[in-house]
């Protein structure tokens, strides 16, 4: 669906890297070349015209976030540059102040570096204890497995709420039902989830949300922490600089500014920010349940398809979103996606940064297609094609 | 040589390597090497004595290309003096960049002479040939 807003699919690319980044609809780059254009200025610091616009259209993204995620307040909205910042923000501006040695945070094998690192970093750092969620035969995550892992020390349990290789859809609510009943933090990294399933964070009781907006059709270089007003208030910058604070001294002393503009040092990415705007607004413009239904029924189609061929392997066949993870038998990863390169093809090969799951998956590198709106059953008929052909694989990449 | 015999070969070594496999041999010096920009990954280990290679192995995932090249490269090492390996080694990387080179010395590497055509498999082929020199560079530090 949308096909015209993404000029790029009339070059003929079939785009099945979308869990990498999405590709960008014009209205979200118009505004930005607007931005670039008609009124270009820094943001809280003019009197002039093209200031008070830049003002206005810049703040005005917060609440569009707000509404987006269902917050509560525009200072529960944090803009960063990324999901990476986001999860960084919230592990060493706030756990790093909160936990103590042995609290436990749970997290699983399949999540993403950027959900992994960090809090690898707070056990060296101080001592807290990084425990992984068993998954279940399928690599997915079960409520089940969460609850028999949770022990009195668990303070914080922070998973991905759809992973990128295995794409199986987290039971949030259920999940932030559990986190409240136990008073343990919840932290969700919806990078890959954000665009495709409805979030609402007081509904999953959410403590932290994280997200790029570059895997949402909005530009790179931008993303949003979303944080409950009280936790917000107690995390600490892990920037500082102009705008975000309120004074300072020769003497030493400081005041900072509240949340959000606290943790907003420096010029932010303006013009990203107007693009995130626009993402959300034609996200909202097709309705994000529509993209949901639509993305999976391509999903359970190339699944369907893909399994009448004898040598395919299929890694996530049921997991409830765009994300397919396969191996052609016997073909490393990636000279499958060079082959399908040739067709004009573009998929992922690799460990896709989740670099733990080869204790589980036992094998270590994938290919993986995700899906987004603009993708077709008949994109994915070549990509059958292809694949049929695969016998031909070493003609083609030799 | 004939493009078909070139993918022949490489195939050959792709899909039965030589000497794929570790062991646990402290005569031997170990480098892991990989792409950063891609995903193969491999181990190798080498033996020396007296100035000349006696055997090495590799274990490790990686493309076509880079599994065959690692594969060709042992072949063509092994028994050799370690300034021979390391003329061909050089040789080598100065065919796969595209720089002036001796096609005498290649033997069986020739294969690999188009691989040009194709920027981003460069480094697959390129790969092995990090994990030789990094491998010769400890021995070489080991005689001073
Ligand atoms: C599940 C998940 N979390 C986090 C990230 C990191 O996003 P970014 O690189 O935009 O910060 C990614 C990106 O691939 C992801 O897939």
């Amino acid at each position: 669906m949308n096909r015209d807003d993404f000029p790029i699919l009339k070059d003929g690319v079939i785009y099945f890297d979308n869990g990498a980044t999405t590709l960008k609809p014009n209205c979200v780059v118009n505004e930005m070349v607007n931005y670039y254009t008609k009124y270009t200025s820094n943001i809280h610091r003019g009197d002039y015209d093209n200031a008070m616009k830049t003002n206005e259209v810049y703040d005005k993204v917060r609440e569009i976030v707000k509404d987006f995620i269902n917050a509560k307040d525009i200072r529960e909205i944090v803009y960063t540059s990324g999901a990476t910042e986001s999860i960084n923000l919230v592990a060493f501006g706030f756990f790093k102040k909160y936990l103590k040695k042995d609290d436990e945070v749970l997290i699983n094998k399949a999540e993403h570096a950027s959900n992994v690192l960090p809090w690898l970093v707070l056990e060296k750092e101080i001592g807290i204890k990084v425990k992984y969620i068993p998954l279940d035969e399928n690599h997915e995550l079960t409520i089940d497995n969460i609850e028999k892992t949770i022990t009195d020390k668990t303070k914080v349990i922070s998973v991905a709420h759809i992973s990128n290789v295995i794409g199986d859809v987290r039971n949030i609510d259920e999940i932030g039902k559990i986190c409240k009943s136990k008073n343990i933090y919840f932290v969700v990294d919806a990078a890959q989830s954000i665009s495709h399933y409805k979030i609402d964070v007081e509904k999953s009781n959410i403590s932290f949300l994280a997200f790029s907006g570059h895997k949402m059709m909005g530009p790179t270089g931008v993303g949003i922490l979303y944080g409950k007003k009280d936790l917000l208030e107690k995390t600490d910058p892990l920037k500082y600089g102009g705008g975000m604070n309120q004074s300072f001294e020769s003497n030493g002393d400081y005041i900072l500014k509240t949340t959000p503009i606290k943790f907003e040092a420096g010029t932010p990415p303006i013009a990203e920010v107007i693009g995130l705007g626009e993402a959300i607004k034609f996200i909202k413009s097709i309705g994000i349940e529509k993209i949901h239904d639509y993305e999976l029924k391509l999903k359970e189609y190339m699944v369907e398809e893909l399994s009448k061929i004898p040598n395919i392997i299929l890694y996530n066949k049921n997991s409830k979103s765009g994300i397919l993870a396969f191996n052609v038998e016997g073909v490393f990863s990636q000279d499958t996606s060079v082959y399908l390169n040739h067709y004009n093809i573009a998929i992922r090969a690799g460990n896709h940064c989740a670099k733990i799951l080869k204790d589980d998956l036992e094998i270590k590198n994938t290919c993986r297609v995700s899906l987004c709106l603009y993708n077709t059953k008949e994109e994915i008929d070549v990509l059958v094609k292809a694949l049929k052909n695969s016998k031909d694989i070493f003609k083609v990449v030799i | 040589m004939d493009k078909e015999i070139k993918r022949a070969i490489i195939l050959d070594n792709y899909q039965n390597p030589i000497n794929k496999g570790l062991k646990k041999d402290d005569s031997y010096i170990l480098k892991n090497t990989n792409n950063e920009s891609c995903i193969d990954n491999i181990d190798m280990m080498m033996k020396a004595e007296n100035g000349v290679i006696k055997d090495i192995l590799f274990d490790g995932e990686a493309c076509a290309i880079c599994t065959s090249a690692t594969s060709i490269i042992i072949k063509s090492l092994i028994g050799k003096t370690l300034d021979e390996a390391e003329k061909i080694i050089t040789n080598y990387q100065d065919m796969i960049n595209e720089k002036d080179y001796d096609k005498d010395l290649l033997g069986e590497l020739i294969v690999y002479e188009d691989i040009c055509m194709q920027p981003n498999r460069k480094k697959c082929a390129l790969l092995p040939s990090n994990a030789v020199e990094k491998i010769l560079e400890v021995i070489r530090n080991e005689k001073k």
